[in-house]
């Protein structure tokens, strides 16, 4: 049963994220993505991981999908046309990717595949997903959480200079 | 055996449930425009039955036997899954409200909460989060619909959700830091004893009235009621994202319209007025009449919002876009940032 929904879940997942690609018109490539956000939260949900599965939904699903949404519509594009001249470019990443992939396939059999079967191995939750997730943010990766909330202020920071920069040159 | 009982039963639940939630839609379409016409002093429907109360059902065979129109140009596709994709997210909430004490009953070896139908301990996010999938329809019905009007009311209807949706889920972090949990169960149970207990009180801590007040305004303006229905404003948009839509498809939108209503009630009455629990121990009645009266006391509270969604309709204008998107970044979002900041000292200074 739970092989059985695990490729449900994955197979989902790989056929909506090639549509994400491949689709010619924007907005289905959006509501595509959609689709796989759902489905990765339910693989979120068959690991116990209701708090990840739910911050999935709600933070890309629920804000970032949607200003996607909405610059889109924005620019009302019916067709993405540009797609071609980066060919040559898409071609050498998708090996240089798909190259990876098949090495950690192959590597897995020896080293990783026992990290990954001991870090696979049931934890004993005394507390639920939530607070456990709290408790390692606020103490084992504090620095790292810090560092993230840093960046994004200096993203802010950089957005709001942006737009009022133009302000400032009509004034002038 | 075990799993066709448990099955039954939710199902069981599930659909009491959504006839409740939508007799009361149909109940509310009568009452809103019943309250507006006394606030108003006008008698309202008279015509459809005894007092006009039959005008539920006239309106909802005249939307049935309507003809289905799909404008030329429209993107077919995306004009019939937008009114879907709007009515699911605001039906599908009601799934983690609990509307009374928390009983478990044993149904043939199977443990069976009667007043809510699943407990998960991420119930606020869950409506957080399915109240934001809400917009997917608004925006989709507004870009297939070929229209200036729906695409405008679209773009403005997305750019308010997102501005809300943060105000609302900043304003509920307080209750969730006196209540150190986001199982609505657990926060309910936490508000017993009297309606010093409500977190809008909150005694002995810091109360939770700023954040309500920022949480019903930011509701409001979710659920895109005046005085915040720029995507629906009548007369700049026609009716917004929803022009084009005749039939069953606009009915679509209007039941996920006061859907959204009730379930934004629901949870203010959950978070911050204590449920199901009485304002005092002895109105609650004897212990085995706990169900009975718990349903009665949440019914009072959730339609005592309801009131007031149409009272606020009856009263104020709408805003301008600018005045609106102002006053969502630049007066609730701070406000509702200090609640955080000043509940957190009081909680860590005098823990609960």
């Amino acid at each position: 049963m739970e092989t059985f929904v695990f490729f449900y879940f994955a197979s989902i997942i790989v056929v909506t994220a090639g549509l994400v690609v491949a689709l010619k018109n924007p907005v289905y490539s959006a509501l595509a993505l959609l689709v796989m956000f759902f489905h990765v939260a339910g693989l979120f949900v068959t690991l116990h991981a209701e708090f990840l599965a739910i911050i999935q939904i709600l933070v890309y699903a629920g804000a970032i999908l949607v200003l996607y949404l909405f610059v889109v519509m924005l620019l009302n594009l019916k067709r993405e046309e540009h797609f071609h001249s980066q060919l040559i470019v898409g071609l050498f990443l998708g090996c240089v990717l798909f190259a990876e992939a098949v090495l950690l396939v192959l590597k897995g059999e020896t080293t990783l595949g026992n990290n990954l079967a001991a870090s696979a191995a049931p934890i004993e939750l005394t507390r639920g997903n939530t607070e456990s997730i709290g408790e390692l943010l606020y103490s084992t990766y504090l620095f790292p959480f810090e560092v993230a909330s840093l960046i994004l202020l200096v993203a802010m920071v950089g957005a709001v200079i942006l737009t009022k920069k133009g302000i400032l040159e009509v004034k002038s | 055996m075990e799993t066709a009982i448990r099955l039954g039963l939710t199902l069981g639940q599930i659909g009491a449930v959504m006839v409740a939630v939508l007799l009361t839609v149909a109940l509310l379409t009568l009452l809103e425009r019943k309250v507006l016409g006394w606030m108003q002093d006008r008698m309202g429907p008279m015509e459809v039955g005894p007092y006009g109360i039959l005008q539920p059902v006239a309106d909802g065979l005249k939307l049935f036997f309507k003809e289905d129109i799909i404008p030329a140009g429209a993107n077919k596709l995306m004009f019939s899954m937008a009114p879907i994709l709007s009515l699911v997210p605001a039906l599908i909430g009601f799934a983690v409200i609990p509307f009374g004490p928390d009983w478990t009953v044993d149904v043939q070896g199977v443990d069976f909460k009667p007043f809510v139908i699943t407990d998960i301990n991420i119930g606020v996010l869950y409506i957080l989060a399915f109240a934001s999938i809400g917009a997917y329809g608004i925006i989709l019905g507004g870009w297939s619909s070929n229209s200036k009007y729906s695409l405008l009311g679209g773009l403005r209807s997305a750019a308010q959700l997102i501005s809300y949706e943060l105000n609302v889920g900043l304003s509920i972090v307080g209750v969730l830091l006196l209540s150190s949990s986001l199982s609505l169960v657990t926060i309910t149970n936490a508000q017993a004893g009297g309606f010093w207990n409500w977190y809008f009180f909150a005694w002995g801590s810091f109360p939770q009235a700023i954040a309500f007040m920022v949480f019903i305004i930011s509701s409001v303006a979710e659920t895109n009621r005046t005085p915040f229905d720029l995507p629906e404003a009548e007369s700049e948009l026609v009716a917004g994202f929803f022009t084009e839509y005749s039939g069953m498809r606009f009915a679509f939108f209007f039941l996920a319209e006061y859907g959204n209503m009730i379930l934004v009630s629901c949870v203010a009455t959950v978070l911050f007025f204590g449920g199901w629990h009485a304002p005092f121990e002895f109105l609650q009645g004897p212990e085995s009449l706990h169900g009975l009266t718990g349903i009665a006391w949440f019914a009072i509270k959730v339609a005592t919002f309801l009131f007031l969604f149409f009272w606020v309709r009856a009263t104020l204008p709408r805003l301008r876009y600018d005045q609106l998107m102002r006053f969502g970044w630049k007066v609730l979002l701070p406000i509702a940032l200090g609640n955080i900041v000043v509940t957190a000292i009081v909680e860590y200074i005098f823990p609960s």
